[in-house]
C-alpha cells in the first residue's frame, strides 16, 4: 500500500512508521503542524507541535529513507478541536479532544487529503488493535488508546493502519532503542498537545474569561462557595472545588448549569448514576440491533462496565449501566465494547454522555 | 533526478571545487605575519580583486562574510545604527515588503528593539519597485537612516532598476542597500554603475559554496559591525577569513559572471518552453512575476531561470510533494523553520489573493539545467496538478 505515516515526533509514531516501512508498504512521513504558534524548543510533557518535535519526526524519516513533509493543519485544528474543547467547557460538557482530532483531523482532513493525493492509508502509532475492520484494545491495556478512537467509522478504519496494536509500549522503546532512533528515551506524552503547561483552568480562563458564580449543596440547596468560572469545573470532579460545607465528608461536582453559572456539588452517595443518556451514536462497523449487552467505557482512563443498551426513541442512546459509576460527564464519550479477552475488547461503537440519572432513589 | 530549484542552491562549478579543495590543504591565517599568514592573506586578496573585478566594485569595498544573510542583516542594521548615531532624526527604514526575510526580520527587529520605524514601499505587480515608489517613501529623507531594495526577487524572478533607485536615494542623501544574492550572475551587476552603497551577495547562488558570501560596503559608506573581534574587513566585520571558501566564492563568481550572456540566453529558453509546456497542458495555469521578455533598464527584467506559476485549486505543497515523487524538485517560495509551506509573502506584497500565493510553485533552472528537465515536468505535470486539485486547497473556506 501507499501509505502517510503521521509521525507527531514521539517513539510511538516513530516506531509505527518503521513498521509500516518493514512490512512493505511505500511510506511517506508527515507531521502535522498543528499550533499556530509554534515554540522551537518542547516544552512541559507535550510531545508535539513545536519545532523540536517536528525535527525528531524529520530526523527518524531521514533515517528510515522515507520522503517527509509538513502538512500545516494549524487552522482545522484550531476550529475543530481547540474552539469545539472551549465551546463544550462553556456549554458546562467536558470534551475529550484527542478523540475530536481523531475523528476530525487524523481520520477525516489528513486521511481524506491523503486519498486525494493517492495514498490508501494513514499509519499512526495508536495502541489498538485493527484488523479485518475490527478495532480492538491493545495488548496493552495501560497504553491502550481504542477509546479516543472509538468515534471512527468504518470508513475511516478502512483508511487506518495501527501497526503498534499487538505490542506493549515497552517493546515500542525497546524497537527505537534496536534502530538507534533518539526518540527512544523521549517521554510520553501525557498532557493536551495545545495546553502544554498542563493548567487547563487557566487555559480556559484566558479563552472564557471569568464568569464568576455559587457552588451549591445538592442536598441542602445552600451556597457552600463561589467560582470564578463553570469552565473549572468537571463533573465527578472533588479536589479544588473552593468550598465550606460543615462537615468533614467529600463533595463531588453533580451538575453544571452554566446559564445560572451554577456547579452542584453532593457527597459520594449523590454522585453514583447508573443510566446514561446519549446523543446520536456512531459505529465502527455495521449498525447493531437494539436492545443489547456491551460494556462501556465513559472516559479515557476508567474501566468498562457492563450494560444493557437501547435507544431514546430520539436517535440517542440510553445505557443502562450494571454497576453504579460516579464522574459520568456530560461530552465525555461512551465507548462500547464487546468484551473478548482473548482478542482484545472489541469497539463497537461510541455516542458522547448528554446526561446521566440514578435509576433507583437513593436508599 | 531534475533539479530545479537552483534558487535555493545551485551546484558548485567543478573549477570552484579544484580551487578550494587545493586551497584547504594549505596553513596559514590571512592575518599571521608569517610566511604562511602572508601566502594566505595574497590569495585572500586576489579573490577579493577578482571578485571586485566580477562586481564593478572597488577591492577595498568587497567584504567577505558568512553569507547572504549575514550581509543583509550587517548592511539593514549597520548602517541604520552609524546613521542614526550620526542624526538621532534618522529613524525611519525604508524597505519593501517582497524582501527576503534576512531582510525584513532586520528590519522588524530594529522595529522591536531599536526604535526604527519602517515605511513599506509600494510594489508593482510584478514584485519590482518603482523609482516613483521610493521617491515617495523617502520624501525628503531627513529622517531616513538606509533605504533596501533587493536587485532581483528570489521568488517571482522581478529585476528592480537599480540604478535609477539609486540616484532617487541618493537626491534626497540616503544610502540604499541592495540584496543581489539572485542578480550576480543572472543579470548585469555593475556597483560603481548603479550607484548603491552596499551589495549582498553569496556564492552558493552561482557555483561557489555555501557560508560564503560578500557585502560590497563603498568606502564612504558608514555601517557599524555585528561582530566584534579581531578587526578584519575594515573593521566592519571581524572573523578569521575562510580563505578556502573565499576562494571557491571568488572563481565561482568570476567564472559565473563571464559566462552569464551565453547561460542565461539557454536558461531563458529553457525555462520559455517550460512555462509554454505548462501553459499548454494545464491552460489556467498563471504565471506570477514579470512577462518572461520583460525588459529593464536593457537588461533582463526578470531572472531568466526563474518560472514562477499558480495553480488555481491545487496547495503548492501537494504540488511539491507530487513532483518530489516522480523526481521532480522545486520550491513552494518559502516555509519557516518547522518546515511548513507559507503562502508567499511576495506574491501577497505584489497584491495576488492568498489562495493564488498558496497555489504557486517555483522552478528555477541554472547551469546544469537541459532539456531533459523540462521534459520531465512536461511529462507529469498535468496529471500532477489534476491529483492536486483533487484534494483540493485544504481548507473547507478559503
Amino acid at each position: 500500500m501507499r501509505v502517510v505515516a503521521a509521525m507527531s515526533g514521539g517513539v510511538d509514531s516513530a516506531v509505527a512508521a518503521a513498521l509500516a516501512v518493514e512490512a512493505g508498504h511505500q511510506v511517506t512521513g508527515v507531521h502535522l503542524a498543528l499550533s499556530q504558534h509554534r515554540q522551537q524548543l518542547r516544552s512541559g510533557s507535550r510531545g508535539c507541535c513545536s519545532v523540536e518535535d517536528a525535527d525528531d519526526a524529520r530526523r527518524v524519516a531521514a533515517e528510515l529513507g522515507i520522503p517527509f513533509y509538513v502538512w500545516d493543519m494549524a487552522d482545522r485544528f484550531a476550529e475543530d478541536v481547540v474552539d469545539d474543547f472551549v465551546a463544550e467547557y462553556a456549554a458546562g460538557r467536558t470534551p475529550n479532544p484527542c478523540l475530536r482530532c481523531n475523528e476530525k483531523i487524523k481520520f477525516a482532513a489528513v486521511l481524506d487529503r491523503a486519498q486525494a493525493l493517492g495514498f490508501d492509508a494513514v499509519v499512526t502509532g495508536h495502541h489498538a488493535r485493527l484488523a479485518d475492520g475490527e478495532l480492538r484494545r491493545s495488548v496493552d491495556v495501560a497504553k491502550d488508546q481504542s477509546y479516543v478512537l472509538g468515534v471512527l467509522t468504518a470508513r475511516q478504519l478502512a483508511g487506518a493502519v495501527f501497526p503498534l496494536g499487538s505490542m506493549t509500549k515497552e517493546r515500542v522503546r525497546a524497537i527505537a532503542a534496536e534502530r538507534s532512533y533518539a526518540v527512544a528515551t523521549k517521554p510520553d506524552s501525557h498532557d493536551i498537545c495545545f495546553i502544554p503547561d498542563g493548567d487547563t483552568r487557566g487555559f480556559l480562563d484566558r479563552r472564557l474569561g471569568a464568569a464568576p458564580g455559587p457552588v451549591v449543596d445538592a442536598a441542602t440547596g445552600s451556597v457552600v462557595g463561589e467560582h470564578s468560572g463553570t469552565h473549572g469545573f468537571t463533573v465527578g470532579q472533588r479536589k479544588g472545588l473552593g468550598i465550606t460545607t460543615g462537615d468533614q465528608r467529600p463533595r463531588y461536582v453533580l451538575g453544571i448549569e452554566p446559564v445560572s453559572r451554577t456547579v452542584t456539588v453532593g457527597t459520594a452517595d449523590l454522585a453514583g448514576v447508573d443510566e446514561v443518556g446519549t446523543g446520536a451514536p456512531t459505529w465502527t462497523g455495521a449498525v447493531p440491533a437494539l436492545p443489547f449487552d456491551a460494556a462501556v467505557q465513559l472516559r479515557a482512563h476508567g474501566a468498562a462496565v457492563p450494560c444493557s443498551v437501547t435507544g431514546d426513541g430520539d436517535g440517542g442512546l440510553v445505557l443502562t449501566l450494571h454497576e453504579v459509576q460516579r464522574g459520568v460527564a456530560p461530552g465525555q464519550s461512551a465507548v462500547l465494547y464487546e468484551p473478548d479477552a482473548e482478542r482484545g475488547d472489541r469497539v463497537l461503537g461510541q455516542a458522547a454522555v448528554a446526561r446521566a440519572a440514578r435509576r433507583a432513589p437513593v436508599a | 533526478m531534475t533539479y530545479l530549484d537552483h534558487a535555493a542552491t545551485t551546484p558548485m562549478l567543478p573549477e570552484a571545487v579544484a580551487a578550494m579543495t587545493e586551497q584547504l590543504a594549505r596553513v596559514g591565517n590571512a592575518s599571521s605575519l608569517h610566511a604562511s599568514g602572508r601566502e594566505a592573506r595574497r590569495t585572500a586578496e586576489q579573490s577579493r580583486e577578482r571578485l571586485a573585478a566580477a562586481l564593478g566594485a572597488r577591492p577595498s569595498e568587497v567584504l567577505f562574510t558568512g553569507g547572504g544573510t549575514e550581509s543583509d542583516n550587517l548592511a539593514v542594521k549597520g548602517m541604520f545604527w552609524a546613521r542614526r548615531d550620526a542624526d538621532p532624526r534618522r529613524t525611519r527604514v525604508v524597505v519593501s515588503p517582497a524582501e527576503h526575510h534576512a531582510v525584513l526580520d532586520s528590519v522588524e527587529w530594529l522595529v522591536e528593539h531599536d526604535g526604527a520605524e519602517v515605511t513599506w514601499l509600494d510594489v508593482d505587480p510584478t514584485g519590482a519597485v518603482t523609482a516613483d515608489a521610493l521617491a515617495e517613501a523617502l520624501g525628503d529623507g531627513s529622517d531616513v537612516a538606509v533605504a533596501s531594495v533587493m536587485w532581483a526577487n528570489n521568488e517571482i524572478g522581478a529585476v528592480s532598476d537599480l540604478a535609477a533607485l539609486a540616484a532617487v536615494a541618493h537626491a534626497v542623501g540616503v544610502p540604499l542597500h541592495t540584496d543581489a544574492v539572485q542578480a550576480v550572475g543572472q543579470v548585469p551587476v555593475d556597483v560603481a554603475a548603479s550607484g548603491v552603497d552596499a551589495l549582498t551577495m553569496t556564492g552558493h547562488k552561482l557555483g561557489g559554496p555555501m557560508g560564503a558570501g560578500v557585502l560590497v560596503l563603498r568606502r564612504d559608506a558608514e555601517c557599524t559591525p555585528l561582530l566584534h573581534g579581531g578587526g578584519q574587513e575594515r573593521d566592519v566585520r571581524s572573523g578569521t577569513l575562510d580563505v578556502a571558501a573565499i576562494v571557491g566564492l571568488a572563481v565561482a563568481t568570476t567564472a559565473s559572471v563571464a559566462s552569464r550572456t551565453e547561460r542565461a540566453a539557454r536558461v531563458a529558453a529553457l525555462r520559455d518552453r517550460l512555462v509554454a509546456g505548462v501553459v499548454e497542458r494545464v491552460p489556467d495555469v498563471q504565471l506570477n512575476g514579470p512577462p518572461l521578455d520583460a525588459v529593464v533598464a536593457g537588461g533582463p527584467g526578470r531572472l531568466p531561470g526563474n518560472a514562477h506559476l499558480s495553480f488555481p485549486g491545487a496547495e503548492g505543497d501537494a504540488l511539491l510533494m507530487l513532483l518530489d515523487a516522480n523526481g521532480i524538485e522545486c520550491s513552494t517560495g518559502s516555509a519557516c523553520s518547522a518546515g511548513v509551506a507559507r503562502p508567499s509573502h511576495v506574491l501577497l506584497a505584489a497584491g495576488a489573493d492568498p489562495e493564488r500565493a498558496r497555489s504557486s510553485l517555483r522552478f528555477s533552472l541554472g547551469h546544469t539545467s537541459t532539456g531533459a528537465d523540462v521534459d520531465a515536468v512536461l511529462d507529469v505535470i498535468g496529471p500532477v496538478v489534476e491529483r492536486a486539485r483533487r484534494a483540493g486547497l485544504g481548507r473547507r473556506s478559503a
